[in-house]
């Protein structure tokens, strides 16, 4: 199969090829059951793929989160210190400088858990957006269904959040929250939130593998999104007031960012009520994550053999 | 498998696997494969804003207007690899080994052309999967994970992988973190851990220069077990000597083409009278 070439060195004599494949490769190959290299796997062959990958990316996922902190002096602490860091600085702004509390019972806890939930939505979807286009060198050495970047990433950012609900519950047993049975819906809010996350991650890592610059952009996305998704003040009380306009309100209640973090508080929160909640909220929440997480993954899949692309 | 029988498949490339001579069996098929990378942003006065912006608004153009370079790395390659083959990959640096080996293994898309593979190739490069942040230790199970092997497998192997990297011979390195590795060790270990899986068809990128002389002889011998135990083996190397050692085919590539595909002895001769020519600086045959 050798070929004559352009710049040759002096002399080329040819060797016999070792094998004779006479006539179309294509045909010969697929006579013998071959299959194209690197093509997309069908959509219920890569749900299988990656629950065989399953160890990996939860494996994968632990070891960035260890790894985050392992140069630091105290080490794992940060994994609690920087979720509170965070939420003093905004009650510093938020509640103290600006006074946005008014009329808001127990202020702090529901700033802290509104921040942290927010964070978690929030740092998911930037990991996502750098999933694919961020870990090329592991794309291009190893062969594995792409989702599980952008999904590992969201496990790593559901590990983070485990650490700060735990300095989160430390704060409410200090604010004198009490504990009850509503706690446990915090398992099924985090699951769908879990869920919506991974989709936009998903639908993002896309995105971001095409064009980069998506990366630079988001900051700013997530930062209006941030500000109209309640996050230190009640979105309850905006959305009453009679002088806005119907769509608006209603746009501001069903934004699931604001729908995940206002059931985290009402789960939590006592002085929250379910009253402060818009109405079907949990069919809202888990609509949110079924189509966004079942849309986003197959919006990533059919992309799937372009990933790594020079 | 027997290890008569494996013998038998090395000396014979093109046997099936039951050792009866017959049609042999092709495990890769590549159909006239061109590659082209495109790099963003080289145009004229690429990098400045105004560039930037004046690319943005002559969109519509063509591809090269909009500093869009393309560099064609391989083409127009046909070959077929057969089951029991040990092929090497020569070629002076920039020749497109390493990016035909990527596609190969389903890694690159290829422009035109189709490679058509029987199972999944996999590269040997565990490397992107491991962090330096973590212990050896954490990095063996990470990277068999990476690799697709099961948690039970990885354990089963640990010792092995750990053994043959040597990283213990000096003390406890394998519970350090690998950026405290020398680089030798770091490569060691790594070599260890891509090593440790079973492949059908596996792709080896100039992993054999990388250690002290003691561990590049295992290496060898570890790729040759490797080679019995997988239908095809490819081996990108600078080092002829171990391609004279290892492989029993050769594909010459040069300048992204395919010069010569031949039986080691014949492909190797000319390779070196060409890259022994006066003109050319320090040859680079061992």
């Amino acid at each position: 199969m050798s070929q004559a070439l352009d710049t040759p060195p002096q002399s080329t004599p040819l060797a016999a090829p070792v094998v004779p494949p006479e006539g179309d490769l294509s045909a010969y190959a697929v006579r013998h059951g071959l299959s194209v290299s690197g093509a997309r796997p069908s959509l219920p062959t890569y749900v299988r793929q990656l629950w065989a990958r399953r160890h990996f990316i939860t494996a994968f996922a632990t070891a960035k989160l260890t790894a985050q902190y392992s140069q630091a002096k105290l080490g794992q602490v940060w994994q609690v210190m920087t979720p509170l860091l965070n939420a003093a600085v905004y009650y510093f702004i938020f509640g103290v400088l600006l006074g946005t509390k008014h009329g808001v019972p127990d202020y702090i806890p529901f700033l802290v858990t509104g921040v942290f939930i927010w964070t978690f939505t929030q740092s998911s979807i930037m990991a996502g957006t750098r999933a694919i286009a961020g870990n090329l060198g592991l794309v291009r050495a190893l062969h594995f269904p792409r989702a599980a970047l952008p999904i590992s990433f969201c496990i790593q950012q559901l590990q983070q959040l485990l650490f700060s609900m735990a300095a989160l519950i430390v704060i409410l047993l200090c604010f004198g929250i009490p504990v009850t049975a509503s706690w446990l819906l915090v398992i099924p809010a985090l699951a769908l939130q879990f869920v919506f996350n991974a989709g936009v991650s998903m639908i993002m890592a896309r995105m971001g593998a095409s064009t980069p610059d998506i990366a630079q952009l988001m900051p700013f996305i997530l930062r209006t999104w941030m500000y109209v998704s309640g996050v230190m003040w009640s979105i309850d009380k905006l959305a009453k007031k009679d002088n806005l306009p119907h769509v608006v309100s209603v746009l501001l209640e069903t934004n699931p960012a604001a729908i995940y973090i206002d059931l985290m508080r009402f789960a939590l929160i006592d002085s929250f009520h379910s009253s402060q909640l818009p109405p079907h909220v949990w069919p809202i929440a888990a609509g949110w994550a079924l189509v966004v997480g079942v849309g986003g993954f197959i919006y990533f899949w059919k992309a799937e053999e372009t990933y790594g692309r020079g | 498998m027997a290890e008569n029988e494996n013998e038998n498949l090395n000396q014979n490339p093109g046997l099936n696997q039951g050792g009866t001579p017959g049609e042999p069996i092709p495990t890769v098929v590549a159909d006239h494969v061109d590659i082209v990378y495109r790099v963003n942003g080289t145009g004229a006065g690429r990098g400045t804003a105004t560039a930037a912006l004046n690319r943005m608004m002559r969109r519509k153009q063509s591809e090269k207007a909009a500093g869009v370079r393309k560099v064609h790395a391989v083409k127009s390659v046909s070959f077929v690899a057969y089951r029991g083959e040990a092929i090497g990959l020569i070629g002076t640096n920039g020749s497109g080994k390493s990016t035909l080996l990527k596609a190969v293994a389903g890694l690159l898309p290829v422009e035109h052309g189709h490679i058509y593979t029987d199972g999944q190739p996999s590269l040997l490069g565990v490397n992107a999967a491991l962090m330096g942040d973590l212990t050896g230790e954490r990095n063996v199970y990470l990277g068999g994970l990476a690799m697709g092997m099961s948690r039970e497998q990885i354990k089963e192997r640990y010792q092995g992988i750990v053994d043959f990297s040597g990283i213990n011979e000096k003390g406890d390195f394998i519970t350090l973190p690998m950026r405290t590795y020398s680089s030798g060790m770091g490569a060691r270990l790594r070599f260890s851990i891509a090593a440790a899986k079973d492949h059908d068809v596996l792709l080896i990128d100039e992993a054999l220069a990388t250690g002290d002389r003691s561990f590049q002889m295992r290496s060898e011998e570890r790729i040759r077990e490797l080679r019995q135990h997988a239908g095809t083996v490819f081996l990108v190397s600078h080092n002829n000597k171990s391609i004279r050692d290892t492989c029993d085919r050769v594909l010459w590539l040069e300048r992204g083409e395919l010069l010569m595909d031949g039986p080691t002895d014949d492909v190797l001769k000319e390779y070196e009278a060409f890259t022994n020519r006066p003109a050319k600086a320090a040859p680079k045959a061992a």
